[in-house]
């Protein structure tokens, strides 16, 4: 097994399980970071493939990874701020208690 | 393969793991930092010295912060009586196993990690910053935009409505 394939490994096990965070838990709050952790798996990804790649002297890898972390960081910061606006209207960040809008 | 891969890989799935698993939303923060942390030490590993100290400034040093402080004004920290998996829960999970499963084939069964190894490429701070300079200065500049509105929308957003509150 080649060093890429390991980290690609690596990445789509982070991106599982964030992805099965995102989906399972009822807080709020672990669902964002949950969406954070696959941020953070396709960050590796695009680092492992700079590193392994063909070209690696365009740092197109480690640019898209810094902008990919620039965004990351503005959606926490807004996603908690709408947490906190919806915990103000409804008193709960628990998801499975958000159901006003339910047919 | 090496042995610091192995070890930083399983640190971070740990703390991932953890993360997601834990009862209280505090430890799982904290796991969660060592999860970032593990990640900044895997980019250390590949070569990005630049992006794994900003991996390190951002992730454990902003965004734990931030979850923190969200988990404790929104008093949700104590809340340990309730299930922590949603109805929902059997279907995510097997979701979240099938795409990996689907993900794992397809790494394992692609050409592209048969390769030989290149040699370690350089990407010091000098040139990163060469290129975000010369090649890449729009998308920064959109980045510095994005950043002010994001920082504005989160302002207005957690911000009590005076009106309301008068």
């Amino acid at each position: 097994m080649s060093s890429l394939t390991s980290y690609l490994l690596l990445s789509a096990l982070l991106f599982s399980i964030g992805l099965a965070g995102a989906l399972t838990r009822r807080s709020a709050i672990l669902v964002l970071i949950g969406i954070e952790l696959m941020l953070n798996a396709a960050n590796l990804n695009l680092l492992a493939f700079w590193r392994y790649g063909p070209n690696p002297a365009a740092l197109t890898g480690i640019m898209f990874t810094i902008f990919s972390i620039s965004v990351a960081a503005a959606e926490a910061a807004v996603g908690l701020g709408l947490i906190l606006a919806v915990y103000r209207h409804s008193r709960t960040t628990d998801l499975d208690k958000m159901n006003s809008m339910k047919g | 393969m090496t042995v610091a891969f192995l070890i930083l890989a399983a640190l971070t799935t740990a703390g991932m793991a953890a993360a997601m698993g834990l009862r209280n939303l505090v430890h799982c923060v904290l796991a969660l930092t060592l999860g970032f942390a593990g990640l900044a030490a895997l980019y250390l590993q590949l070569g990005a010295q630049f992006v794994g100290f900003t991996q390190i400034l951002v992730y454990v040093g902003a965004v734990a912060i931030l979850a923190v402080f969200a988990i404790m004004m929104t008093q949700s920290a104590g809340s340990m009586t309730r299930p922590v998996f949603s109805s929902a829960w059997l279907t995510g999970s097997l979701v979240a196993g099938s795409v990996f499963a689907v993900l794992a084939w397809a790494i394992c069964s692609s050409a592209a990690s048969r390769k030989m190894l290149p040699p370690e490429p350089q990407a010091t701070v000098h040139q990163i910053g060469d290129a975000l300079m010369h090649r890449f200065v729009l998308p920064l500049e959109i980045i510095g935009l994005l950043l002010t509105v994001a920082l504005i929308g989160a302002v207005v957003l957690a911000m009590h409505g005076k009106r309301e509150t008068q």
